[in-house]
């Protein structure tokens, strides 16, 4: 199932698809967040953000929402 | 014979322990200073190869890769550019986590496309059995054309192999590892003809980063291989993933992850301290427990220092010959400096905490906590360190904002920083609460003073955010919005690493606000004890003759303490201090408080000192009376007191909001490179601490 990082739950595990590059920082990408990796969704903060990944297998990170959605992903498992 | 220096440039990814590294490689032998005209942290250190070789190790900041998105990256960037710096690598050591090792080797793929010898490190290798980790050393050696040295600083091994590599540097392969240019052959081949004699990374780094680049006509290369900026974000994508191809196809042999006996205290960890409960409450008890240290453990040192430096003056006084250098040293030096050791504890206890937190990993876990909630306000969950910070000091909270990516978020915390209630403002307010708060409990359980002292506290934080929200709302900055936060795994803080941070901070904040202190209570007393014209010359002759001609029958005894008064009141502070006097008189202050409220401009703690400079010069006899007696006895000329609880409260607010500090200026000044903005401070936040103190003065008096 298509969808974006932003509207996954806590502990789904998505194939990225596609990454919309103006909207992105490149510095995202460095972290292995670009298509064909997978994520993990470890915690999402309290109040819905930001949201906490596992990209590409061991890179940990925290991006916000607004980032989130524009990670087009392709849910593998719930 | 000669000594050899070989200059090794430590470089990695944040959070690989590069600084553990450097702190085994160097022990204390470190300098920290600056780079010129940033105030990016350099820290240099030295280690004995050989008898005849010496290294000169400079601990780059962290960077994630070459392409830099904030100053503290862009000076790993022009250091590696130019080869003519004195501290251009002989060796370049890249440092990585063994359980991230995907990751850090990007950075790794692009040091050795620069072509300098390089030694790749991996890091917590203690930690490979544990994860169930394995490597071909061979295979990666291979591979990625380096040497590979396994390190653990905590269990301490690894370094003797790393200083044995780094003597040998000249063995090491200068081939880059991989063709990134393959990204797009003929934009590359043109670029290699133009320019046959440089290298064509460095040619790709000049024309992709915004970094100074000596030798080289960067607007030449600008122009004629000048690409739009989205095409050249685009070959920097296409450049990334090409370099995580390579890694990915080197890992596939070269490390083996049996996850079947990996134990995750990570994911149990995280689900407790990113909880929607436990989360916030863990970190509420923290910060709680930080306060608790800054205000109540810090009192038993403190106090000690200050007694200390009370005698110290007392015996210096007694003991040396009278005259102006004696007087110099016992009024104007000794109490200057105690004026800044007495901070000691209560930074160190601060730093101490700030490195603990950040050194376990758990400091990413608050910023991902209070992202959403400090939005609100125009701030972003980063933010929080630089505010945990300014209850130490705003110097170093300013330049914490840094790693805050958006920049009207790091802006706006740059702004409302220095109204967090840093250590300098507490002896301010413990002084004045100990004047006009009665030390009664409230319900026989909360002392008023102690409460009151909670109030101003929330009073500087309640600004902040109340002035951050106004300057959300105002700021016209538009900028793109993104966060990235690592959320790197739980360490136990390395003991050696905290203590050397604690040091060197405690260290550099001493000194430097320890010169300002102490030039000012020099001259402070120069001023206080000199003056112009015959009034302060002949003092004691006037007073005399005012004395014994006086119709009230006058007792002699108080000529001393008159002449002293009449003395300091025509000195060149008297003066100053007389001419601001009618600036100041609707806030409820004298002539003597307004020298203290301007000299305080240069920090406010010298506040108390000036007071305990004016009246210390200001009285002959009883001279063990502490500086709070001293407060307590001053009168007006109509018999009333001085600090009474109109104008104690007045100078409270004044103190709470005011722009008392000149490094703070200078601080913003750097960090956003104009003077628009702490001019904006300046302005802001003083003429709002004048009304709130006229109102305060005005309403109780």
């Amino acid at each position: 199932m298509k969808t974006t990082v932003d509207l996954l739950q806590i502990g789904d595990i998505a194939t990225i698809t596609n990454v919309d590059l103006d909207k992105i920082p490149l510095k995202l990408l460095e972290m292995g967040c670009f298509p064909n990796n997978t994520l993990e969704i470890i915690q999402i903060a309290p109040l819905g953000d930001p949201i906490y990944l596992n990209v590409n297998n061991g890179s940990h990170l925290a991006i916000r929402k607004e980032t989130a959605r524009e990670i087009e992903v392709e849910i593998q498992q719930k | 014979m000669s000594i050899q220096n070989i200059n090794v440039a430590l470089i990695g990814n944040p959070n690989t322990g590069k600084t553990s590294v450097f702190n085994q490689l160097t022990g204390l032998k470190q300098q920290v200073g600056n780079y010129p005209g940033i105030t990016v942290e350099k820290k240099l250190g030295f280690c004995k190869l050989t008898n005849t070789i010496k290294a000169n190790i400079l601990d780059l900041p962290g960077t994630y890769s070459l392409n830099a998105s904030s100053i503290d990256e862009n000076v790993v960037i022009e250091l590696l550019l130019n080869k003519n710096d004195k501290l251009f690598p002989d060796v370049a050591v890249v440092i990585t986590d063994v359980e991230n090792l995907k990751r850090n080797l990007l950075l790794f793929t692009q040091i050795k496309d620069l072509e300098i010898p390089t030694i790749l490190v991996i890091n917590m290798a203690d930690r490979m059995k544990p994860k169930g980790i394995s490597l071909d050393i061979p295979h990666l050696e291979e591979q990625l054309k380096t040497k590979v040295v396994l390190v653990s600083t905590r269990k301490g091994f690894g370094i003797d192999d790393l200083k044995n590599q780094i003597i040998d540097y000249k063995s090491l392969s200068t081939e880059p590892c991989m063709n990134a240019s393959s990204i797009d052959e003929e934009y590359f081949d043109k670029l290699r003809k133009a320019f046959p004699n440089q290298l064509l990374y460095k040619l790709w780094l000049v024309i992709t980063q915004d970094v100074n680049f000596l030798n080289l006509e960067r607007n030449e290369i600008r122009n004629t291989f000048t690409k739009s900026h989205s095409d050249l974000k685009r070959l920097q994508q296409k450049e990334t993933i090409k370099r995580y191809q390579f890694i990915n196809d080197t890992l596939k042999i070269g490390q083996t992850i049996d996850k079947t006996n990996a134990t995750d205290l990570r994911s149990k960890l995280d689900k407790v301290l990113t909880h929607k409960i436990f989360g916030y409450a863990i970190f509420f008890g923290i910060l709680l427990l930080i306060f608790q240290s800054i205000f109540d453990w810090s009192s038993y040192p403190m106090d000690f220092i200050d007694a200390t430096f009370a005698d110290l003056a007392n015996y210096t006084k007694n003991y040396l010959p009278t005259g102006e250098f004696t007087n110099l040293i016992s009024e104007g030096i000794i109490p200057g400096i105690g004026g800044i050791v007495i901070f000691i504890p209560q930074i160190a206890f601060l730093f101490l905490f700030i490195s603990v937190l950040e050194e376990s990993g758990y400091m990413s876990r608050v910023v991902f906590l209070m992202d959403k909630i400090m939005r609100r306000y125009g701030l972003s969950g980063k933010s929080v360190v630089p505010l945990i910070s300014g209850t130490a000091c705003a110097i170093p909270a300013i330049m914490s904002a840094r790693n805050i990516e958006n920049w009207k978020e790091r802006l706006i915390t740059i702004l409302v920083t220095p109204f967090i209630t840093c250590s300098a403002r507490l002896p301010v307010y413990a002084i004045l609460i100990a004047l006009i708060i009665p030390n009664n409990r409230l319900f026989g359980l909360f002392s008023l003073q102690g409460a009151t002292l909670m109030i101003l506290y929330l009073l500087g934080f309640g600004m902040a955010i109340f002035s951050a929200y106004i300057l959300n709302k105002v700021l016209k900055v538009k900028t793109k919005s993104y966060f990235v936060v690592e959320m790197p795994n739980y360490k136990l803080p390395l003991f050696k690493n905290v203590a050397i941070n604690v040091i060197e901070k405690t260290k550099s904040f001493v000194f430097g606000a320890g010169k300002i202190i102490l030039a000012i209570s020099i001259i402070l007393w120069f001023l206080g004890s000199h003056g112009p014209g015959k009034d302060f010359k002949n003092a004691q002759q006037i007073v005399e003759k005012e004395v014994y001609t006086s119709p009230l029958k006058i007792n002699p005894s108080v000529i001393p303490d008159r002449v002293s008064e009449y003395k300091l009141e025509h000195s060149y502070i008297g003066i100053i201090g007389k001419s601001i006097e009618p600036v100041i008189r609707p806030l409820g202050y004298d002539w003597k408080i307004g020298i203290a409220v301007v000299t305080s401009f240069a920090a406010r703690e010298v506040f108390v000192g000036t007071l305990a400079t004016i009246y210390s010069v200001g009285s002959k006899s009883d001279d063990d009376l502490t500086i709070k007696n001293r407060m307590e006895s001053e009168v007006h000329d109509d018999g009333t007191k001085v600090f009474n609880f109109a104008t104690g409260v007045s100078l409270l607010l004044f103190y709470a909001f005011a722009m008392q500090c000149a490094s703070t200026l200078a601080i913003t000044k750097k960090e956003t490179n104009s003077w628009k903005w702490p001019m904006v401070q300046l302005i802001f936040m003083s003429g709002f601490a004048y009304i709130a103190a006229l109102i305060a003065y005005q309403i109780l008096k």
